[in-house]
């Protein structure tokens, strides 16, 4: 087969077939149009505000380090004038998150970004080695990702940062858009194609590479020679999302731009006011501050179980009537530190539209 | 004429794990495998791994034997699976093809554009395969 010229600057030798428009580029057009793409993103959604402090939710995978890589870019070709952190959370997972916490160091030196890393044992005292020793492998993925949500709110109210972005990406976007159809989450799939959400806590997040293909990603990753890590995690991944991730990348073989089309699907549906509305008022967790729609945060009564060696009490409501039965949390139990929001952040309203 | 192939072969975003935890790994094939892409030496009569050049009926220009044709990309992926892959076979592969999520690069460009598993290869060829199924 002869070399194939590429269909943007017709001088170079196209490397790479774009999964979205089917385009054959070189190298130097694939960089320019990755990036560009994702200044587009962040421009029509207005995402930065120039002096912003922002943190990257790192975690040394493709990912969030192309995301670095990409927002650093970005943020001196275009004058964002952001400050940019690296924000890691270490979840106590040994063989796994000790060494991708590694790449993220690497990372720091890399692309001289301040690196904040904060971890399960000295938030909520248990790692989650030691959870999984207490509760198995079978709701341990709740426990984490609980924990990692409220951990980096914690860690970006510790660096006065009012802004996470993270490396969701198309494929993880259009998998969630298909697991809220066949779970008939619609208040969430009303919500999961927003790029920048704000309401469960008053720290926005916001998702750069909604747009971005993961080969894409991937391929930025390699051509660049970027350095990351890539295992799985050692306990039961997230099982469900793992046969919509195997199914989307069927359809994909088949139609690559199925991935940009289900995202469009997802934010075409008009979500009723009365399905939007079972969205519990949220208030303020009584025991450490933090966000929640009940008297207690999610985390809070999660690790009240690990503490009181009930742990399926923050998983199913029987079990937490049961261990509410037996009398009040000890009151020389393991608690969260109370939350303090970053400054100035009181002012900003809590949106209904997360 | 040579009548064998030699390839780089390379593996990454996780996928290395599946082929004992080495990255990187170099290897032979014979120039014409058979059409059926078994790759048990039994049928491989004639040009097997050990034969280096001569045989004139390997050369370029003669005629491909009946049953044989010139190594190609889907003969890797079962020569790969068959021999060097340690574990769970259904990562790597699905039917004829790499399992949907794996990039292949050959010579660092897209196999999507060196026509995918019927590309030809040569002698110095080198090839990567990333998952990109794992958590970023």
């Amino acid at each position: 087969m002869p070399p194939k010229t590429c269909t943007l600057c017709s001088k170079n030798r196209a490397m790479l077939k774009r999964p979205k428009t089917g385009q054959q580029i070189c190298k130097d057009c694939f960089f320019l149009v990755f990036e560009t793409e994702v200044h587009n993103t962040i421009m029509d959604a207005k995402l930065f505000n120039p002096g912003e402090r922002v943190a990257i939710g790192a975690s040394g995978g493709k990912d969030s380090t192309v995301l670095a890589y990409v927002m650093k870019t970005l943020n001196e070709r275009y004058n964002y004038g952001l400050d940019l952190f690296l924000l890691s959370i270490d979840e106590g997972i040994t063989g796994y998150r000790d060494d991708s916490l590694e790449t993220v160091k690497r990372n720091q030196q890399q692309y001289s970004m301040p690196l904040k890393i904060l971890s399960y044992d000295e938030l909520y005292g248990w790692t989650m080695d030691a959870i999984v020793g207490q509760v198995g492998r079978k709701n341990n993925c709740t426990f984490c990702g609980v924990f990692r949500r409220q951990a980096l709110d914690r860690g970006a109210a510790m660096l006065n940062v009012h802004h996470i972005v993270t490396g969701h990406n198309a494929d993880d976007i259009a998998e969630t858009v298909l697991m809220n159809i066949m779970r008939g989450d619609i208040a969430r799939l009303g919500r999961c194609t927003s790029i920048c959400t704000q309401g469960e806590d008053t720290i926005k997040r916001s998702k750069p590479f909604k747009y971005s293909y993961e080969k894409e990603i991937v391929m930025y990753a390699y051509f660049k020679k970027l350095d990351y890590f890539s295992t799985e995690c050692i306990y039961s991944p997230d099982a469900y999302r793992g046969h919509a991730r195997v199914f989307l990348k069927d359809l994909e073989a088949a139609r690559p731009s199925v991935i940009i089309d289900i995202i469009h699907s997802g934010e075409a549906f008009e979500i009723r006011d009365e399905v939007k509305a079972t969205q519990k008022a949220q208030q303020v967790c009584k025991r450490c501050g933090y966000m929640s729609s009940n008297d207690l945060c999610k985390a809070c009564t999660l690790l009240e179980g690990l503490e009181r060696g009930l742990a399926n009490a923050g998983i199913t409501d029987r079990a937490r009537r049961n261990m509410n039965a037996e009398g009040a949390a000890p009151d020389d139990m393991r608690t969260i530190p109370f939350y303090k929001p970053p400054t100035d952040m009181a002012a900003i309203p809590i949106t209904s539209n997360s | 004429m040579a009548s064998s192939v030699s390839l780089k072969i390379e593996f990454g975003g996780g996928l290395e794990l599946l082929f004992a935890n080495q990255s990187s790994h170099k290897l032979t094939l014979p120039k014409f495998v058979p059409i059926s892409n078994s790759t048990s030496l039994s049928s491989l009569s004639s040009s097997n791994l050990k034969d280096t050049d001569t045989e004139s009926a390997t050369s370029d220009d003669a005629a491909i034997p009946d049953g044989l044709k010139r190594v190609d990309v889907t003969y890797l992926l079962h020569h790969l699976r068959d021999h060097l892959l340690k574990e769970r076979p259904e990562l790597f592969m699905d039917k004829e093809t790499v399992r949907p999520g794996i990039l292949v690069l050959i010579n660092d460009t897209d196999w999507e554009l060196e026509g995918e598993g019927e590309y030809e290869l040569k002698s110095g060829d080198e090839l990567v395969f990333i998952s990109t199924l794992h958590g970023g």
